[in-house]
């Protein structure tokens, strides 16, 4: 789960045949909005891609820019070695994409809808492929069932199986597992894990920070703009955000709710406390500039019942800083 | 993974989307059910209920002359079933009185001297008034008045070579023209015999273009259309998935609607089976082109659904249907053109009641193709292949 691709995004020249997603400078513009703004991101062949960023962010109108359902206003790049702008039939036959919004047909079967996917792609033989994917995916009893009586979990089951049947390079997920719990993400995610394995990439997109973790590379994205991308552990690092963790001991629960609502206040108006979060009975206490976030908790490190230690910002404390750098800029 | 290239691959994803819209049309009963029951209903409301030949109308009477000319003219008038003599008039005055009362729809006037005049060859006119505030209802009566009369004439030999003469003469005047048609094709004036063809064409219309008109829209409003638009079809191979099956449900309907008309009202097939179930394809096809047009340029099924009736209201109104093509100005006939209902109804009455054969319906034939090419032109250019 944890393997990482060791080279961060966008360094030194790659063989088209290593790249599955290469764009740049890509825009979209709904209206007087920008959607998108001046994108450029490469994916390579095998890995799974997190897409990350707030709603409204970009995330949906870049997939669909990526299989050619939407024409960006400027840019260029490939999908699979082929022209987005130009190919964008071709670049179909090749991927996988999973909506959104559960868009198969809710008054066909599942079987039906993956005998329709086959028929599509011009799978041989598509009511045994179909029969096919329904064992892979663990839905061989439902297979007479109406996709649109599935719960959330089996319909995004359904939509993934969808999606593979005919054997695609490349998957793009969007939002795939909003809704699910957290034992068929898990199931989602073994998956995810063993289709790389087998060679395909994946771009998906969520607002999960544990299933951000279980990319291999990230990108994070808000008001259309990449605003970092690599490994976890690399843009967490790159960050240069430095944090502590402060935990409430030796308290009744009400007692110490009210110590880290207090706490909470106080730091937040210290200077160089750029980010104050709480966690159950502790408190996240983030700052860029490490000197000045020391001075700011020094006068409460001698308070009782409190105990401080230095930490790693988590992935959501970044996250949520460069989202408020980028709303100051604008 | 390659997506098959050539006609196999063209065949093969329409398949697939016949497969998926024919499984979609059984689920829906309720739809289903509707598009077997609006044919069935709406031509037992429309043959038994509207009667566009009412009989035995309410007439006046206002006789200067009791000779055996009036008496047979009379009894022919009665005999036609359309009139039946309520009042007998003694002055103009009070005849046109009873008129404006609506006591009786028509009043007939023969003048004095009639039969002499008749005899010398005169052409003596019979005034008949109508009540035409409903023209419909007095216009068949009116349309089947001159010609019984005159028959009437020279079945009672009251003129010989006179008589025919005067038919003759009648035979080039505008109206005498309209009649003698008349009688010849529908010689009761059966209004049955006329309308179940037209309903066969308006159900046509209503049903397919309704049906395919959501088509589209209900993909979109789903939010079927982007996992659709993902995959590697081409708009023209959704366009044909989506017409196929309906074709088939057009087909059932064209087959329940001539079958009732058949049983229940008797009507003629003159013509050629082979004909009519070609025309009639054809006239299906069309109008499910002209439905998919409106489902592509329609932002939702409630605009496509208003688009379709903005479409049937004036092929109701000006192919024929209701009212006769040729009595309209020459802008709703050019309209009328436009639409293929007025195409298929000439075709449909030419095969069924005047066994009209091909060449007789090149011209309705080929308008009607054109249509239908038009339409899935305007379809696949406007369809969005992208979500832009």
């Amino acid at each position: 789960m944890s393997e990482r691709a060791a080279a961060p995004a966008g360094t030194g020249e790659r063989s088209a045949a290593d790249v599955a997603i290469a764009v740049e400078g890509l825009s979209k513009r709904f209206g007087a909005n920008l959607v998108v703004d001046d994108l450029t991101m490469t994916v390579r062949r095998g890995q799974i891609y997190g897409f990350l960023g707030p709603n409204g962010s970009g995330k949906t109108t870049t997939i669909r820019m990526l299989c050619g359902l939407l024409t960006p206003d400027a840019g260029r790049g490939t999908c699979l070695g082929m022209d987005i702008l130009t190919q964008g039939r071709e670049i179909r036959a090749h991927v996988g994409y999973m909506t959104q919004r559960f868009s198969l047909y809710q008054d066909l079967s599942v079987k039906e809808n993956l005998e329709f996917v086959a028929r599509l792609y011009g799978v041989p033989k598509p009511e045994a492929a179909a029969q096919a994917a329904l064992e892979r995916l663990g839905l061989k009893g439902r297979g007479r069932q109406l996709a649109g009586e599935l719960s959330g979990g089996w319909k995004q089951r359904l939509a993934l199986g969808a999606c593979i049947l005919p054997g695609p390079d490349l998957l793009l997920l969007d939002e795939p597992t909003a809704g699910v719990d957290p034992q068929a993400r898990r199931e989602f995610w073994a998956q995810i894990h063993a289709l790389a394995a087998e060679g395909l990439t994946v771009l998906v997109s969520t607002h999960y920070m544990d299933e951000a973790e279980r990319c291999h590379e990230i990108a994070y994205i808000a008001y259309g703009r990449l605003l970092a991308q690599g490994t976890v552990a690399n843009v967490i690092a790159a960050s240069g955000l430095h944090t502590y963790t402060v935990d409430v001991k030796g308290e009744g629960p009400r007692e110490a709710s009210q110590r880290i609502t207090d706490l909470s206040q106080k730091l937040s108006a210290a200077l160089g406390v750029d980010m104050v979060a709480p966690f159950g009975t502790s408190l996240h206490i983030s700052g860029r500039d490490a000197a000045a976030l020391e001075a700011a908790i020094a006068p409460f490190r001698g308070e009782p019942h409190l105990v401080w230690r230095k930490d790693e910002p988590t992935l959501e404390d970044v996250f949520i800083d460069l989202m408020r750098g980028k709303d100051a800029r604008r | 993974m390659t997506a098959r290239t050539g006609v196999a691959g063209f065949l093969g994803r329409v398949t697939a989307m016949i497969v998926k819209e024919y499984i979609q049309l059984t689920r829906d009963r309720v739809t289903f059910a509707t598009m077997i029951m609006i044919p069935l209903l709406q031509l037992v409301l429309f043959g038994y209920a509207i009667n566009t030949t009412p009989r035995h109308l309410p007439t006046a009477v206002f006789s200067h002359e009791n000779s055996d000319v009036s008496r047979a003219i009379l009894a022919a008038l009665r005999n036609t079933a359309f009139f039946s003599f309520v009042r007998e008039a003694q002055s103009v005055e009070e005849a046109e009185h009873l008129v404006r009362a609506g006591e009786v729809l028509f009043f007939v006037e023969i003048p004095a001297g009639f039969e002499r005049s008749l005899r010398r060859g005169d052409r003596p006119q019979i005034l008949v008034a109508a009540d035409a505030t409903d023209p419909v209802g007095t216009g068949n009566a009116l349309a089947a008045l001159s010609g019984v009369v005159a028959s009437a004439l020279v079945r009672e030999r009251f003129v010989g070579a006179i008589a025919e003469e005067a038919q003759g003469r009648e035979a080039t005047s505008q109206d005498a023209f309209e009649i003698v048609q008349h009688r010849r094709y529908n010689p009761a004036g059966t209004s049955q015999l006329n309308i179940v063809p037209g309903l066969l064409g308006t159900i046509l219309t209503m049903t397919m273009l309704i049906f395919t008109a959501l088509s589209v829209t209900r993909e979109i409003e789903r939010g079927t259309m982007e996992s659709l638009l993902a995959m590697p079809i081409h708009p023209v191979e959704i366009m044909l998935g989506k017409i196929v099956p309906y074709v088939m449900v057009g087909i059932l309907q064209a087959v329940l609607i001539l079958g009732a008309g058949i049983i229940l009202f008797a009507v003629p097939v003159e013509g050629s089976v082979a004909v009519l179930s070609a025309a009639t394809l054809l006239f299906i096809t069309a109008n499910l082109s002209i439905g998919y047009t409106f489902s592509t340029l329609a932002q939702n099924q409630l605009q496509a659904v208003q688009m379709s009736f903005m479409f049937f209201l004036p092929s109701i109104l000006l192919s024929g249907f209701m009212f006769p093509f040729s009595g309209m100005p020459q802008w709703a006939q050019w309209i009328g053109e436009g639409l293929p209902l007025t195409h298929y109804l000439r075709m449909v009455r030419g095969i069924l009641l005047k066994g009209s054969g091909l060449s007789d319906l090149v011209r309705d034939g080929a308008a009607l193709f054109g249509l239908m090419l038009l339409a899935m032109g305007i379809a696949v250019a406007r369809f969005r292949q992208t979500l832009d």
